[in-house]
């Protein structure tokens, strides 16, 4: 019974889940000013060939601060969780 | 218990070659796909396979965790302060202060597809070589902290 009960609710939200997804629009707005000013102004502004680099640090650079930020969180979690099974150094 | 001896030659051979791959994805960040993160992340490779193939206590020089731990403080410090040092120059918080000045990483690029000059994009490959020894020292930390868990659990010394 309980499995029967288990299954009716997977399907039943995998059901909401898959109705949701098909009606996203996907890939809209197909175009945007801001892609276009990157590819056209990015070279000389940033003097960086490779634009995905240049839109992460420096255009977003604050995002890619957040991220570095992360992971640093995540280590200096992982050190306080670990901390007493080491011993010395 | 310790791994085979081809494990532990193999890993001794191969871990300069991680290394140098790494460098190149961190240094080349602004001209070919990839960056300080991913780079970071295959010279961490390079840690962890050696964490692997040996035990902790064995690793003597710079793979230890007070190393580590300056890495990763020091990447973030550098980028931080490589951010901050805009505002000294009379820019924003990440303004791109180096680029189209002629100086060091300051050579102007043409409009278009180029070969690339690697003395070009101003801080960005100072912040991808910053961002490259985080992420080195960060997730070569959290490898650390826990193989260093697995060995007083007895279940490998």
């Amino acid at each position: 019974m309980k499995r029967i009960v288990a299954a009716v609710i997977a399907i039943f939200l995998l059901g909401v889940f898959m109705l949701i997804a098909v009606q996203l629009p996907f890939g809209r707005p197909s175009y945007s000013d801001m892609d276009d000013y990157f590819l056209r102004h990015g070279q000389e502004e940033t003097g960086a060939n490779n634009i995905c680099t240049a839109v992460v640090f420096d255009y977003r650079g604050f995002d890619t601060l957040g991220e570095a930020s992360v992971l640093f969180s995540a280590v200096v979690t992982t050190g306080l969780i670990f901390r007493r099974l080491e011993r010395g150094d | 218990m310790q791994l085979s001896r081809i494990v532990r030659t193999a890993a001794d051979i191969l871990y300069p070659f991680i290394l140098i791959f790494g460098l190149y994805i961190v240094i080349h960040g602004h001209l070919t796909p990839g960056g300080g993160f991913q780079g970071g992340a295959v010279i961490a490779t390079g840690s962890v396979l050696l964490l692997v193939a040996f035990r902790y206590s064995e690793l003597t020089g710079d793979l230890r965790k007070g190393w580590m731990k300056i890495f990763e403080s020091g990447g973030l410090l550098l980028f931080i302060g490589t951010a901050l040092a805009a505002l000294l120059v009379g820019g924003v918080f990440f303004f791109n202060w180096l680029a189209n000045t002629g100086s060091l990483f300051g050579i102007p690029v043409a409009f278009g597809p180029n070969p690339g000059e690697i003395y070009t994009a101003g801080v960005i490959p100072v912040m991808n070589l910053a961002v490259g020894i985080e992420v080195w020292g960060g997730l070569s930390l959290i490898v650390m902290y826990m193989m260093g868990d697995l060995e007083e659990g007895g279940e490998r010394s």
